[in-house]
């Protein structure tokens, strides 16, 4: 224990709650064997008995819509719901890099134990080592099973499948389809998902926004929803809920994520029992197109793969970043993550290199356009948020058709966006929120604190731990939706069918009646601001103060900043239209208003985490070279919070992590 | 549509290459007419596969019917692609559809008149545009030895190879045949030939007539 | 830059729309042109009018959610979606026609929003592979040719945006239907369920109220992912072949 923290104090903003622990994982077993211990354990369904159970999922990216596939095809009764306007939209379709998988096609030394073991590490020892040896496990079934889907993968001209490494890994196990894995896996899912529609199996509730969740004697039994085209408000019941609805990390308004990711559906979730797990573990992805404006409504991200190539540079003295980049002289450039950290250079894990991008820019020496922003001491000034990432050594050494081939689509796409010509002038980027680690708390089976509500894929927190190595959030949300949850939620629907939940029962009235008032206060209040802007100032104190760089002051003041904001946001707020139509404007409100309640969540979750680790870096716990600290005999555990009532402190709940098959290290890349 | 169009492109062929024979001579060409249609003493086309005379029935017959089917198929296809389009964009730019692909429809209407029209010409009613249907070659030199025939068939030649155009390259994508871009290339390539050839097949004997080549 | 939009306004499927002018000032060209949106929309608000209704979601150009036509051409006519479109293609002063994708098909829900069911329709008619998770062998059971993996990529890419059916002339998505046939039929996997496949999914395309394809090339021409005519000649082809065969090769 170093002394670079205080102990703990009995604190303001939460209150304590007993330690949980997981009680599905099989104790007692080698890693190896805890899965198949556990698929055997669990109790079984009736193949002639499924038809009469139901399941609802909500979400239909990787992690719900292959759950819903797989459980049609099991016989059981799905219900799925999304709110965009088909399945085939969800946000897992935007994931680029590609898909790990332990498979030692290459023959270089890769294993089941290898890929756990490089996930654990990636996520900085802040992972449920049982969780994720599983993930390891059935990655090689994933691949497998996309194939012969039909998912396109990249192949070699023997017709066998092409690997590549990613994220900074020494072994070539990153199944690939061109830039576009996300989507080609989502589209596989999708086809799955259409068969079983077809088939009767999965019925299909598009535009459909889920907005309560239903608990009927301490079960989770069923959601209400919004449809978001006549603003119905609908209540639907079944034997066990699914959320697989995404991340959260539009709780920043500026992040890679879809315009309508939202956290909705497990806030609500939350608020009636669930414990969120780790929420201020976030994942700022390094590589991202910078901002250009107050008008911006998202950040671009570019395949971490350009870090193999592209060299990232800032000028050393402040005067020059205004400068043409090509007038700027080899001498008076900075090639500062080469110079900090000359064994990994350009290639360190994603937080170093966001936190780095950051330094730079708050030292004076980003490039690109000055943007107007406020800083912790509540001045404006015009800040450059931009870094160089330079190919001419690149074309140099390649020439440029090799650049072109390799990363052709991303100068593309950066050239659309920007304007800009990459082979003539460097690349500009900037760090931008990517992924959350964080989400309800499931034990391991999937199933949340409150019995019967499942959450898979990116919506729960179990398998990254602080942070996530690339080509990973493919994996988990394939894993769990095709081989995790449809081998653990029999055990559960084996006590089911449940006794039905008739419309008027008093859960189901409250569910609706609480979704109803809701909306109908949104719309009455009619104040003076629109949603957006309450979201961007939201989006601004969070990336402010609970982003790459996190400390006590700070939270503490963010926590403040945003109570006020969600004050003024209930009775200012203005909302255009009515309920009963296609009304946008009503959906963003709902969802900001949700976002708020979070932000201030992660921002007591970053509080209490006094130590750095992955994703989260609190400055008053590092290393004298400034490195990430972790304190592993005060915080190796996951952080629960159950939902302490309206206008109460949340309650911390800790899961303490037990590592047996690996040995806890501190990270180092220099 | 497709397979019909296409029998009706070969027939053109078939047509281009009888008129032709104006070239070699008028009793060639008066010869090649009456051959077809059996009345010729060695018994006339495909005789004796196919009875003396029999042969020009059977194939005004499929002539027939692939031009009832095409305009069938084409009338059918147009009205459901109508019924079922959306209300019209205030702003309608068009980015690819030649200008042979925009007129399929409409010009097809105007060929089809153009058809009834040769059809009355040379073998509904034959001379009735003057000339003798006994002496066919005769009929060719009075309607064409006028500029204004000349030039309404040079017209209605023009719509007809356009409608060519487009339709033998759509022919063969909608029979399968055009998946690559290489067999892409190669179909539009043979379907300006073929166009083109048509046209400069057809035209010639007439302008030869009107300039006196042919006498 | 300063605007002047015309927008289809249309409150709801069965009301009468009508294209109706809004000024816009402020805009940058570093915008995209759904951020423009946004600004018009944020000042609309302002003034307590209802905004625009558009759909839209990843805003990178991959979810398939956005589409307009602008100025008479899905998605603007640089053969992008609408999202990745910014305002530097537009002059200071221009007037943009902004009109949601009409097809019978597609009924308009709410201003530029469509429904676009339809699509996911033909997909469950038979847009797949059967085979039930878990009951894969290993994926290199079978090697497919490099060459046809690549095609069938090509035609995997397409995001289902519609813009194929916003510009046909009759209202066809027969390349997005071919798209998904010749994905599958370029693949080992796809080749059991090929000609059964085919019959399907066009048959659905049919039921749907989808036009028929007079290869005008229209749709090609304005697919934000470049899928080529070439495959509508696939599905012609396998559709023919399918009257000789059964359900697979």
């Amino acid at each position: 224990m170093t002394d670079t923290i205080s102990t703990p104090v009995a604190n303001q903003f939460w209150s304590v709650g007993a330690d949980i622990e997981d009680t599905k994982a099989p104790k007692g077993v080698d890693i190896d064997k805890v899965w198949k211990t556990r698929q055997f354990q669990a109790r079984l369904v009736n193949p002639a008995n499924r038809r009469k159970l139901s399941v609802i999922i909500v979400g239909t990216g990787l992690a719900g819509g292959a759950a819903a596939a797989t459980l049609g095809e099991a016989g059981y009764n799905v219900l799925n719901f999304c709110y965009q306007d088909s399945p085939r939209r969800a946000h897992s379709i935007a994931a680029q890099g590609g898909i790990n998988a332990a498979k030692n096609y290459r023959n270089d030394n890769d294993s089941t134990h290898r890929l756990f073991y490089d996930t654990v590490k990636g996520g900085d020892y802040r992972a449920r080592e049982t969780n994720v040896y599983r993930l390891a496990e059935v990655s090689a079934n994933i691949i497998d099973q996309c194939v012969a889907q039909g998912v396109p993968f990249a192949r070699e001209y023997g017709g066998l499948l092409d690997t590549r490494s990613f994220g900074g890994v020494q072994v070539q196990r990153t199944f690939y389809a061109r830039g576009q894995t996300g989507q080609q896996l989502l589209i596989g899912a999708y086809q799955q998902l259409e068969r079983q529609v077809a088939a009767g199996t999965v019925k299909m509730y598009t535009r459909h926004e889920m907005v309560e969740l239903i608990v009927v004697d301490g079960r989770a039994r069923g959601i209400v929803t919004r449809n978001m085209v006549n603003g119905k408000v609908e209540t639907w019941t079944a034997d066990a809920v699914v959320l697989a609805t995404g991340g959260y990390g539009n709780v920043f308004f500026l992040s890679t994520n879809a315009m309508g990711c939202n956290v909705t559906a497990t806030w609500r979730a939350h608020r009636k029992g669930a414990y969120f797990g780790n929420p201020c573990y976030t994942q700022i992805h390094p590589t991202c197109i910078p901002v250009h404006g107050e008008t911006q409504s998202k950040l671009t991200l570019m395949s971490e793969s350009l870090r193999n190539d592209g060299r990232i540079w800032v000028p050393k003295k402040a005067e020059d970043c205004a400068k043409d980049p090509r007038q700027i002289p080899e001498e008076a450039r900075d090639y500062y993550l080469e110079r900090i950290y000359p064994a990994f250079g350009n290639l360190v894990p994603r937080d170093i290199a966001s936190r780095q991008a950051k330094n730079m820019c708050d030292e004076g020496r980003g490039v690109g356009p000055a943007v107007a922003e406020v800083g912790s001491d509540g001045v404006e000034r015009q800040v450059r948020r931009g870094v160089y990432l330079d190919f001419s050594d690149a074309i140099n050494r390649l020439g440029q058709k090799a650049v072109e081939n390799k990363y052709g689509n991303l100068f593309d796409m950066y050239a659309q966006i920007t304007g800009e010509n990459p082979y003539e002038t460097p690349m500009r980027i900037y760090p931008a929120v990517h992924y959350t680690m964080g989400g309800l708390w499931v034990d391991y089976d999937l199933q949340s604190s409150i019995p019967g509500m499942y959450v898979t894929g990116e919506a729960n927190f179990s398998d990254h731990g602080a942070n996530r190595l690339g080509a990973s959030a493919l994996m988990q949300g394939l894993a769990d939706g095709y081989f995790v949850l449809p081998n653990t939620i029999n055990d559960y629907l084996a006590d089911a069918p449940f006794e039905k939940v008739a419309d008027n029962h008093p859960a189901v009235v409250e569910a609706r009646a609480t979704a109803q008032a809701r909306i109908d206060k949104l719309l009455s209040i009619q104040g003076t601001r629109s949603v957006d802007s309450y979201h961007k100032e939201l989006g601004h104190i969070m990336w402010e103060y609970c982003g790459m760089e996190r400390t006590e002051a700070g939270l503490k003041k963010a926590i403040g900043l945003i109570q006020e904001l969600r004050k003024d946001y209930w009775s200012n707020v203005r909302v255009t239209g009515k309920n009963e139509d296609f009304n946008q404007a009503l959906e963003r409100a709902g969802r900001v208003a949700d976002f708020m309640e979070l932000g201030e969540l992660m921002c007591v979750d970053a509080l209490h985490r006094r130590e750095s680790c992955g994703g989260h870096f609190r400055a008053e716990s590092q290393t004298p070279e400034g490195e990430a600290l972790r304190h592993d005999d005060e915080f190796l555990y996951v952080a629960a919070w159950e939902w302490g009532g309206e206008g109460s402190k949340p309650v911390l709940h800790r899961e303490p992590l037990n590592y047996k098959a690996i040995e806890l290290k501190q990270r180092s890349y220099k | 549509m497709a397979v019909t169009g296409l029998i009706m492109i070969a027939f053109l062929l078939f047509h281009m290459y009888g008129n032709l024979k104006m070239f070699v001579g008028f009793e060639a060409f008066d010869h090649y007419a009456h051959w077809l249609k059996g009345a010729t003493e060695d018994g006339g086309m495909l005789y004796p596969i196919i009875m003396q005379g029999q042969f020009i029935w059977i194939f005004r017959f499929v002539m027939v019917l692939a031009v009832l089917l095409h305009i069938w198929s084409a009338y059918t296809l147009s009205r459901q692609s109508i019924a079922v389009r959306g209300p019209k964009y205030v702003n309608d730019k068009r980015q690819a559809q030649t200008y042979s692909a925009r007129t399929m429809r409409w010009g097809g209407v105007i060929v089809l008149a153009f058809l009834i029209f040769h059809l009355i010409q040379f073998t509904i009613v034959p001379g009735s545009f003057g000339g003798n249907g006994a002496e066919p070659h005769t009929m060719v030199l009075v309607g064409f030895q006028q500029w204004w025939m000349v030039a309404l068939y040079a017209v209605c030649m023009v719509l007809v190879c356009m409608h060519i155009r487009h339709g033998f390259w759509s022919a063969f994508t909608t029979l399968g045949a055009n998946t690559s871009p290489n067999a892409r290339k190669w179909l539009n390539f043979l379907a300006i030939v073929v166009a083109v050839a048509l046209f400069v097949g057809f035209m010639i004997m007439p302008v030869a007539v009107l300039f006196g080549v042919i006498s | 830059m300063k605007l002047k939009l015309r927008i289809w306004r249309q409150t709801g499927p069965d009301a009468a729309g009508r294209m109706v002018e809004y000024d816009l000032d402020g805009v940058s060209e570093d915008m995209s042109f759904l951020e423009m949106l946004d600004l018009l929309n944020e000042n609309l608000t302002e003034r307590n009018e209802e905004p625009v209704a558009f759909d839209h979601d990843c805003r990178e150009g991959i979810c398939g959610m956005c589409g307009v036509v602008i100025n008479g051409i899905a998605h603007g006519g640089s053969a992008t979606t609408t999202c990745q479109l910014h305002m530097r293609s537009f002059s200071d002063g221009a007037t943009i026609d902004i009109e949601p994708w009409h097809a019978g098909a597609f009924p308009v829900i709410k201003d530029l929003a469509v429904d676009r069911g339809a699509l996911d329709r033909i997909i469950a008619a038979g847009g797949f592979i059967s085979s039930n998770t878990g009951s894969a062998p290993d994926a290199h059971a079978t090697p497919a040719p490099k060459r046809e993996a690549d095609k069938a990529f090509d035609n995997a890419t397409c995001i289902g945006c519609g813009a194929c059916v916003a510009a046909c002339p009759n209202s066809s998505a027969m390349l997005f239907t071919a798209a998904k046939i010749t994905h599958l039929a370029m693949l080992p996997q796809g080749q059991p369920e090929r000609y059964r496949r085919v019959k399907s999914m066009v048959a659905q395309h049919d039921e749907e109220g989808f036009g028929n394809c007079t290869n005008i090339g229209e749709c090609a021409a304005v697919c934000p992912k470049g899928i080529p005519l070439e495959s509508i000649a696939q599905l012609n082809r396998d559709m023919i072949a399918s009257l000789f065969k059964g359900d697979g090769k």
